[in-house]
């Protein structure tokens, strides 16, 4: 996991530089071809994407200004900023001499797709670097060549090249030269104590066109002759459409048209509130396709697949029976989440003007270039008919990973042959959702002679069950006997993935039942888990992808950052530890009672992501991450009744706002690992570390998310519960 | 269709529209200031914020009629070129994450602090509360706000 790793990857297979045609060096390289790690910690399979050719670009022009084409979508998760702060550092320019822009640059020789996929940090490390540092090769044999030296007596500071003799080049004097030459078959990447833009703090490269309210986003675009599209959908799920009569609404101003496709109809409209109101007048009967399913009936049938013996074993080490039947003791509790909606602040929406001669698309994907390939093939078309491009993303969560929006928007312009913006309302944006889906954990353990003998958790959840590494995540290899086993029931209600899939709920339940069951042994909940962790210390399992030695520096540090065990009186804390997307995070959260109330007045939250990229991008994501898993965990209240979504608006849905956040201090563990994961890990263990918090405050544990639906909890007090 | 002139951003300006249209959709599909950002459209997440007479109010719930003879002022024309002490502050910062909701942050501080120029940590948090920001970037709205009041001083 180290940097200094060498590369595992063809050189050739991912690089490739040429001229510009108006002048200057152009580098292509393809991000993901060139370092997709063997295993990916993901509910999507990025190979099956099918990214072609080179989807992110350097270019250096002559008067030595350096553009870096951003290669990943910005979901607010800080990549557009970070990842070109990876290739300006090997490249060797002053970051002020760059210019960020994102996707697709179109000239006749590379139209292509930028790619998406989580984990951009990660996976893309080793590429970014070692195209920065290509570049910067590249642009030395140039000078070395027009000076009749070594390229070895070359030295580089922020673009500008200075061989023995003292004389200089600037980048923009040798890039007709260097676009010439062969790319090198290896280069140096410097030593991370060398960095001089990574691990510094850079302002979001957006910042002066989001303060200033420029159009960036989906939602802003606009081009000519476009109508704006309100789409009627079925408004349960398991139902389709019988009939519609649409005269009403075809005759309201503005209106341009009303079309069906499939079980949808959309009313198409000069501007959006026309399209919207017609909606409102479309007289549309629906009738029962499948069953009409309701949260009752998802929490009895989960309760029952608990209860039942029909799961899939994903991890068995030892016999966990044995231990339970030869235990001292046994603690056995079951943890429940709900469905949730994404709640992007932008809400879905998409460009399409599909014309004989092209698919243009623009808006905000997480799956740019899958979602073009489902759109090609939908509409029987040439993969090359599709022009693609990517606005910056009012959020992503996971719900833009699914493209249904954007075919839609392929859809009815095809069918209406007018250029389309489809726009979700929120209603529309919470009814039509993909949703997180709900959950239970059963997790039981057994204790003999004052040791943790056993560990089995079971899941039961909506339409698919966890996934890839999370079985082998702590505390596998701590524990001998362990066995995880999963059920699932398939529903008509669309799920998928939610920022930090199944571990976003996974350890909520698993650190509050190693609160309770520390509790149950008497003994210290910081000195159990650093011995539990001591166990796995050296392990030949090579499905165990936690270190165990940096899950207890984030421990030992959460301890002294947060002052565990030194809180002034009437301070409450809990304690948790979790890895998950690659990072190890340990929170702490301080509770205070306000009113008769429990009330989170602080989080502290230490983080081992490796290498730190920019400082003041990962502060925002680990302090977003905090407060957003509290608010999820505290509020997030979501099912249905006969099909029908339970909220569609944030009348009747409650997400967190300023007055319950927190101060959230987030702590980085300095040290030269790879970077790994920092968009979702500080989300998992923040409802936990609050759950734990207020047992410590009011004696009472909490089972069931969100918190706030718990009248037996918050009955402790006088007060009304808050609404 | 009516027709109703408006001042916005300082300048005066006529427009078709019908007279039950949200004042935000007339703003982003009409006159093409798309700062000002739909959100909820029931007035509970401040995406929409704008001024109407200095006074921070969610455009996705007031209609045409409602601000005729009034000055509008969208993100758009809070400065000529994102000087104004919020919108410095929300950039020494570094606020936003996907950036989609700072419009409406940005438009109900401005407004906030010209009220109460001097406000206390409990004064900023009830004055934004009725702002969301789904990526939670709650601890630098807080910071920023506070930063901006010392710059307005």
């Amino acid at each position: 996991m180290s940097t200094r790793t060498s590369i595992p990857f063809s050189r050739r297979a991912f690089l490739k530089s040429s001229s510009l045609a108006s002048g200057g060096l152009l580098i292509g390289f393809n991000l993901f071809t060139a370092c997709k790690p063997k295993a990916v910690e993901s509910p999507m399979d990025l190979s099956s994407l099918d990214y072609q050719d080179f989807n992110a670009f350097i270019k250096i022009a002559k008067n030595g200004a350096v553009t870096i084409f951003s290669p990943n979508p910005e979901i607010g998760q800080g990549v557009k900023t970070s990842m070109p702060m990876i290739i300006a550092e090997e490249l060797d320019v002053a970051w002020d001499m760059v210019h960020v822009e994102q996707g697709i640059l179109d000239t006749q020789n590379y139209t292509r797709q930028v790619a998406g996929g989580s984990q951009s940090i990660r996976f893309g490390w080793d590429a970014l670097r070692t195209t920065g540092a290509t570049a910067k090769q590249m642009l030395i044999n140039a000078a070395a060549a027009r000076w009749g030296v070594e390229a070895s007596e070359c030295t580089v500071s922020e673009g500008v090249i200075t061989n023995a003799k003292g004389d200089t080049l600037g980048y923009g004097d040798l890039v007709e030269e260097a676009a010439k030459l062969e790319t090198p078959e290896e280069v140096t990447l410097k030593e991370p104590k060398d960095y001089k833009i990574i691990g510094t703090g850079k302002v979001n490269v957006d910042i002066d066109e989001i303060v200033t309210g420029k159009p960036l986003f989906g939602l802003d675009y606009k081009t000519e002759g476009m109508v704006y599209a309100s789409v009627m959908r079925p408004p349960a799920f398991g139902q389709k459409l019988e009939s519609f009569d649409a005269t009403e609404a075809k005759a309201m101003p503005n209106v341009v048209d009303v079309i069906q496709v499939g079980d949808k109809i959309a009313v198409l409209a000069k501007d959006t509130w026309s399209a919207m109101k017609a909606k409102k007048a479309l007289k549309a009967e629906w009738k029962a396709d499948t069953k009409l399913e309701s949260s009752e009936d998802h929490d009895r049938i989960l309760k029952g697949l608990l209860n039942g013996n029909k799961f899939e074993t994903l991890r068995a080490d030892g016999n966990v029976q044995k231990a339970f039947a030869e235990a001292d003791n046994v603690l056995e509790r079951t943890y429940e989440s709900p469905f949730l909606p994404h709640n992007c602040m932008e809400p879905m929406n998409f460009f399409a003007h599909v014309t004989d001669e092209k698919i243009h698309l623009v808006g905000p994907i997480q799956t740019p270039e899958g979602t073009a390939g489902r759109i090609a093939e939908m509409l029987e078309r040439d993969a090359n008919d599709v022009h693609l491009e990517m606005t910056r993303q009012g959020g992503g969560f996971g719900r833009r990973l699914y493209g249904d929006f954007a075919i839609e928007a392929a859809e009815i312009s095809n069918k209406a042959r007018l250029p389309v913006k489809v726009v979700f309302s929120r209603e529309d944006d919470m009814a039509d959702g993909i949703y997180r889906p709900a959950i239970k954990y059963r997790i039981k353990a057994s204790v003999k002679d004052g040791q943790i003998t056993g560990y089995h958790l079971k899941e039961a959840a909506i339409n698919s069950n966890m996934y890839g590494l999370i079985p082998n995540f702590f505390p596998a290899g701590a524990i001998e006997n362990y066995q995880v086993d999963v059920a699932k029931y398939d529903s008509n209600i669309t799920t998928g993935a939610w920022r930090a899939p199944y571990t976003n709920f996974l350890a909520y339940a698993e650190q509050s039942f190693f609160d309770e069951l520390f509790e149950m042994m008497e003994v210290d909940k910081i000195q159990m888990r650093l011995d539990l962790l001591e166990k796995v210390k050296g392990t030949t399992d090579e499905r165990i992808q936690y270190s165990p030695e940096r899950m207890q520096e984030v421990i030992k540090t959460a301890v002294e950052k947060s002052g565990w065990g030194k809180q002034a009186d009437g301070v409450y804390q809990g304690f948790v530890a979790y890895y998950c997307h690659n990072s190890h995070v340990a929170e702490v959260a301080d509770v205070q009672i306000e009113g008769g109330m429990p009330v989170v007045k602080k989080v502290t939250c230490v983080v081992d992501c490796g290498i730190v990229v920019n400082t003041l991008g990962a502060l925002n994501q680990a302090e977003g991450g905090v407060i957003d898993g509290i608010g999820h965990a505290m509020y997030g209240q979501f099912g249905f009744d006969s099909g029908m979504p339970t909220a569609t608006n944030y009348d009747k849905y409650r997400l967190i706002r300023m007055q319950e956040a927190p101060k959230v201090t987030a702590h980085f563990i300095q040290n030269e690992y790879s970077p790994t994961g920092l968009g979702e890990p500080t989300l998992p263990p923040a409802g936990g570390a609050v759950a734990n918090a207020f047992k410590a405050a009011t004696g009472k544990r909490i089972y069931k998310q969100p918190f706030m639906e718990n009248p037996e909890f918050w009955r402790l007090s006088d007060q009304p519960i808050l609404g | 269709m009516p027709t109703y002139q408006l001042q916005v951003n300082g300048k005066a300006t006529t427009v078709e529209a019908s007279e039950d249209s949200p004042v935000l959709w007339v703003l982003r599909d009409h006159l093409n200031l798309v700062g000002t950002k739909y959100g909820c459209g029931i007035a509970q997440c401040g995406s929409c914020t704008i001024h109407l007479d200095g006074e921070a109010v969610r455009s996705c719930s007031i209609t045409m009629t409602q601000v005729v003879g009034k000055s509008i002022t969208t993100i758009e024309g809070l400065s000529e070129d994102g000087s104004h002490p919020v919108q410095q502050a929300w950039k020494e910062v570094d606020v936003p994450q996907c950036g989609y909701c700072q419009a409406g942050q940005i438009m109900t501080a401005s407004a906030f602090l010209e009220k109460n120029p001097n406000p206390t940590e409990e004064d900023i948090k009830t004055a934004m509360n009725a702002n969301i920001c789904r990526c939670a970037a709650y601890n630098r709205i807080h910071k920023a706000v506070t930063l901006a009041a010392e710059k307005m001083v």
